[in-house]
């Protein structure tokens, strides 16, 4: 099979261009695809998932939750950007919307329909805050200067104790 | 803490002994869940503390969980920097538990619990990386092996979940089943074929996506890729699995065709070229990393082809691990230099080849 563009070289890749409503195949030979910025060599794709990542971050509407904090572990979307990860669970209920949509665009989808989990029940596993915790909370918010934050949690803290 | 890696179930390699479906092509089949501990920060960001009430709230639930002693929990973060190398080159933990990485040094609290064909990364990425590794083709062996240890657990210490996003985890990309299977392949046919750029492609047009020997980030070495779901969220476990299962089917049958060709189109270039491959890994006296890994991925096509009779696969197997160069420090009991490994590795080659029957 010979290259679509020049008509000469042997095909090395089939591209797929979805533009609206209409899908183009295009066959290509090595050079015809690199001249279009088509990869064809066999590089790993390193940083896939952080590009991947930054280039969603971009098309992320300036989000008004840019200077949202989560209250359990102090992160902000701006950490997450930079990082890559997020902090806690509790991020993905205080940056729903942002994340909501970063879900969509990196799986094609935000609604999990795999396997849904049943937590323990209360009495399988001993489970309250323990003071331990809260310290380890409250040195956390000291150190983004979350001093409201941080005054919650030491009276939660000296409630415990 | 010295590491006596003897002690490990099976020396943590039964992966190695190529017993699974395609074992000729497809080395092994490794399934990963990951899980997060609710109530604690993700690790990465927790401080001391709470990694090491995950790390001990997991360890009293792993006996009953797993139902058997038959495991072994190394603290990767008391082990001396050497030691950490030898973990990733078996394969039985990622750099970044190991803390090989210089962004990610090794937490405390770090972990891993490793049983026959199964293991769980404790605060990596993730506060649990469940996984179950075996020989060979072996998607639905894998998952029910993984599923049973997730249930087990999951029913001991409660998991971070959302009823619209699944499990939750660190990264985004993991998000919803947590779930990540890849396969380690070997398509030399396809890479000498020049077929690979094309089969590459439509991976990824297929939501599949592809890795060097060590996973994340890590080179193309002997022609084996890693190829793996690209996806976690949106689609249910079993629907992921069968999906990799009929693209890496395919992958494997066009690998086989390509080695047809090869032999029908070049049959004594092929046969040259490997016969070479297998002179130099018998007689050489030094050997660099990337040497041993393309003459061995020649020898273990030419075995495939049988040009080479009488050499197993589970030799060539563990001469991948065994020739690396953590692993020949730790045979030779100290560091060595690149020139004393390269040394160190022809000679661990020889000696394995010569006690293979003759050819």
């Amino acid at each position: 099979m010979v290259c679509d563009v020049c008509k000469e070289g042997d095909v090395v890749i089939d591209l797929t261009q979805v533009e609206g409503a209409e899908v183009r195949h295009l066959r290509l030979c090595e050079k015809c695809a690199a001249e279009r910025g088509v990869e064809t060599s066999l590089v790993v794709p390193k940083q896939q998932v952080t590009e991947l990542l930054q280039s969603v971050h971009q098309h992320m509407p300036a989000a008004s939750d840019d200077a949202a904090r989560c209250t359990f572990c102090s992160s902000t979307l701006r950490d997450f950007r930079s990082s890559g990860r997020l902090g806690c669970p509790h991020c993905y209920n205080a940056f729903e919307k942002s994340l909501r949509e970063l879900l969509r665009r990196v799986h094609g989808n935000s609604r999990h329909v795999g396997h849904r989990y049943v937590p323990p029940s209360e009495g399988a596993v001993e489970r309250s805050v323990t003071a331990g915790e809260l310290r380890d909370r409250l040195q956390r918010a000291i150190e983004s200067e979350q001093f409201e934050m941080a005054a919650d949690i030491r009276d939660k803290l000296r409630g415990l104790e | 803490m010295t590491l006596d890696l003897s002690l490990l179930p099976s020396g943590g390699v039964q992966w190695l002994d190529a017993s699974g479906e395609h074992s000729d092509i497809v080395l092994s089949t490794r399934i990963r869940l990951a899980r997060n501990v609710e109530g604690y920060a993700f690790a990465s960001r927790a401080r001391d503390g709470e990694r090491l009430r995950v790390l001990a709230q997991v360890r009293d639930a792993i006996p009953a969980a797993t139902g058997s002693d038959d495991g072994v929990m190394l603290r990767v973060d008391e082990m001396e920097a050497g030691e950490r190398l030898l973990l990733p080159e078996r394969h039985l933990v990622s750099r970044e538990l190991a803390g090989l990485d210089a962004q990610h040094p090794v937490r405390s609290g770090a972990a891993v619990f490793l049983a026959r064909q199964s293991s769980i990364m404790i605060n990596e990425e993730d506060h649990l990386r469940l996984q179950s590794l075996r020989s060979g083709f072996a998607v639905s062996e894998a998952f029910s092996e993984v599923e049973a240890i997730d249930r087990e657990i999951g029913a001991r210490v409660p998991y971070a979940y959302h009823p619209e996003f699944g499990y939750l985890t660190a990264c985004p990309t993991n998000t919803g089943t947590g779930l990540r299977a890849s396969v380690l392949i070997h398509l030399p046919g396809l890479v000498l074929t020049k077929e690979i750029g094309k089969v590459l492609a439509g991976l990824q047009q297929m939501g599949l996506t592809y890795r060097g020997l060590y996973g994340e980030g890590s080179e193309v070495v002997g022609n084996f890729f890693q190829m793996s779901n690209q996806t976690t969220l949106g689609r249910s476990e079993e629907e992921l699995l069968d999906h990799l299962v009929r693209v890496v089917r395919h992958v494997v049958e066009r690998e086989e065709e390509s080695r047809r060709v090869l032999l029908r189109d070049a049959g004594y270039i092929i046969e040259d070229k490997l016969w070479r491959a297998y002179g130099t890994l018998r007689y050489a006296r030094s050997l660099t990393f990337e040497e041993a890994m393309n003459f061995l991925s020649g020898v273990r096509l030419a075995v495939g082809l049988n040009l080479i009779a009488g050499l197993s696969v589970y030799t060539l197997n563990k001469l991948l691990i065994f020739s690396q160069s953590a692993h020949l420090a730790y045979t030779a009991g100290r560091a060595l230099t690149e020139n004393e490994a390269n040394l160190a590795r022809a000679k661990f080659v020889r000696k394995a080849l010569e006690e293979e029957p003759d050819k």
